[in-house]
């Protein structure tokens, strides 16, 4: 299920140029807030907590995602290079499945690490807040780029209705509405992160922990199911 | 059914509108496509004669090439000119803002986006309405509301700013572009007004929902005119702010899936990150700064803006507003901003397509 060549090939088409640079961008604009809250002495639980859920979960992750998940497939969809790739003797769920991995290697380096890192220089290994924030990113980025990796091969529009989901769903209709928090990934990530997290910070979830739990597995199984399938069927049309 | 042959001598034919007479039967010289009336007669005379003439001589002649005079004409109408040509892009960026003049398939994510970023000001318009007897104003101001949609006005410019600019480099059509009689400055402008019309209109359709629904609810009238007229200007300058943003990532970042994401990462990343900081500043008991941090992301910055400029109501925590010289690096932002995306634009099309 997993294929080496596949996944250098698209380790090179996230990474190459200027995606690179975005997506470190981010977590660098991350570090160098946390740096300089420390060094304005600014940096206690509360202020760690309101930073790391906010920005880094809510935003950071997300658009990371999007960025791995539907970079992983979309442009090769897009300028029709993927057919290269289908006319190989590769079973097309392997493609996706290996396309997933890359996606979620590339989504946890890039949000799960700074956001450790991130913890740590805000308030050390205080209430365990660091370690709490870096596996809850680490668990939405799976079901991100799932969700992302799914979009990529359903519409050549994804990256636009990622970030809908991403921005206008997760974001403003979850602060609205209740129900839209239980199917939002960052809450799922989220309910993970209150486990973890010492007593008296203030990280609460929309969702318990185990309807997370199975809302993600879900998620990142029937998502990646579904690509398969849409890759098996997959219509190389035009530009609009 | 290309010409075959080139005439050796003489003054070169201009592409596509004229016939090219066999090498050895040269035409009238300074055939032009302007040189009056004069010359009309006698090419008339040569297409009438040359589909008989041209393949038989070949034919007889066994093997040589022949030219078929297939009668090309050249325009010989008005040409409107440079101002009409733009005045034609900026109408089709405008129209391509929201899919007008294109399949079915591109109107519905600007058609969708617009319809959600009216259904708030519904909301509201109804609620004044139903509540008109006890609470005498709208529940939110025209002033704020952009700031309040700023992620869907983010997403419509990420979806259209890369269409409106990205596919003409992606393809390599701005040269095409530059053979019609625009300059480059004509081409940056038509696309920059374009996009901010569009964003204006994008923007300013829910203010007026709310302006109907409050003069239907029979508000004051005077005081929400000079409201209304206020959050036209704030929403204005969104519009050039946004779209002079926008525009420079496209033009920078062609690839399509890549463009749009950079420009939700410009726009919503460091307003994220300003109100995180903001809270954090404002926890810290240092008010000075919630004003300064207020710069550094474009919505923030038109938000701010407004609230110092336009007596429009503060979004920043607890309300704060940026003090009057504060207020002042806001505008200086604002107008170097708009100045600085035409310049970068500029500057990205002095090689385009080349």
């Amino acid at each position: 299920m997993y294929d080496p060549t596949v996944a250098r090939l698209t380790y090179r088409a996230l990474l190459g140029r200027r995606r690179a640079l975005i997506l470190s961008a981010l977590p660098a604009l991350l570090l160098v807030i946390a740096i300089a809250v420390r060094l304005l002495d600014a940096a206690d639980d509360a202020v760690a907590v309101q930073l790391l859920s906010s920005f880094a979960l809510a935003t950071m992750v997300p658009i990371i995602g999007v960025i791995a998940g539907t970079g992983a497939i979309g442009p090769e969809i897009d300028d029709g290079s993927i057919v290269y790739l289908l006319s190989k003797p590769l079973k097309r769920p392997t493609i996706i499945v290996t396309k997933l991995f890359v996606a979620v290697a590339v989504t946890m380096a890039f949000s799960g690490l700074p956001i450790l890192v991130a913890g740590f220089i805000l308030v050390g290994g205080s209430q365990q807040i660091a370690a709490a924030f870096a596996i809850a990113a680490i668990v939405a980025s799976i079901a991100y780029s799932a969700l992302f990796l799914l979009l990529g091969t359903v519409t050549r529009h994804a990256v636009v209705f990622g970030l809908v989901y991403a921005l206008l769903w997760e974001a403003l209709f979850g602060s609205f509405v209740d129900g839209a928090r239980t199917l939002s990934v960052q809450q799922w990530g989220l309910a993970v992160a209150e486990r973890v997290v010492g007593d008296g910070v203030d990280v609460t979830s929309a969702v318990g922990l185990t309807t997370a739990a199975i809302l993600l597995a879900v998620v990142t199984v029937a998502g990646t199911w579904y690509a398969g399938q849409r890759l098996k069927r997959l219509a190389l049309t035009g530009e609009e | 059914m290309q010409p075959e042959h080139q005439r050796p001598d003489g003054p070169t034919p201009p592409p596509t509108t004229e016939p090219t007479p066999p090498p050895n039967q040269p035409g009238p010289q300074g055939r032009d496509p302007q040189d009056g009336p004069d010359s009309r007669g006698q090419r008339d005379q040569q297409y009438r004669q040359a589909p008989v003439s041209a393949p038989t001589e070949g034919g007889a002649q066994g093997g040589g090439a022949s030219i078929h005079n297939i009668g090309y004409r050249s325009y010989e109408g008005t040409r409107l000119g440079r101002g009409y040509a733009r005045r034609s892009l900026f109408a089709q960026s405008l129209r391509g803002g929201y899919g007008l003049g294109r399949s079915a398939k591109s109107k519905v994510m600007p058609m969708i986006l617009a319809a959600v970023m009216c259904v708030p000001a519904l909301i509201v318009v109804a609620v004044a309405i139903a509540t008109s007897d006890i609470v005498r104003e709208l529940s939110m101001d025209y002033r704020e509301y952009a700031t309040f949609l700023a992620p869907v006005i983010g997403l419509y410019l990420a979806a259209m700013a890369p269409q409106s600019v990205s596919r003409d480099l992606r393809f390599h059509t701005v040269p095409l572009y530059f053979s019609r009689p625009i300059e480059r400055v004509d081409y940056v402008l038509a696309k920059y007004a374009g996009m901010a019309s569009a964003l204006f209109v994008f923007t300013a359709v829910p203010l007026l929902v709310l302006y109907a629904g409050a003069l239907l609810a029979e508000l004051d009238f005077a005081e929400q005119t000079a409201a209304f007229a206020l959050g036209l200007v704030s929403v204005a300058v969104l519009s050039l702010v946004y779209a002079g943003v926008g525009l420079v990532v496209a033009a920078l970042t062609p690839r399509r899936g890549f463009g749009v994401a950079a420009i939700i990462a410009v726009l919503t990343i460091p307003y994220f990150a300003v109100n995180t900081v903001q809270v954090i500043a404002w926890d810290q008991g240092a008010t000075e700064a919630v004003g300064w941090l207020g710069l550094a992301s474009p919505t923030s910055l038109v938000a701010g803006f407004t609230s110092a400029f336009l007596d429009g109501p503060s979004s920043f925590v607890d309300g704060i507003e940026p003090s009057t010289g504060v207020g002042f690096v806001y505008l200086v932002v604002v107008l170097a901003l708009v100045a600085g995306s035409y310049a970068v634009l500029m500057a990205r099309y002095r090689k385009a397509g080349l």
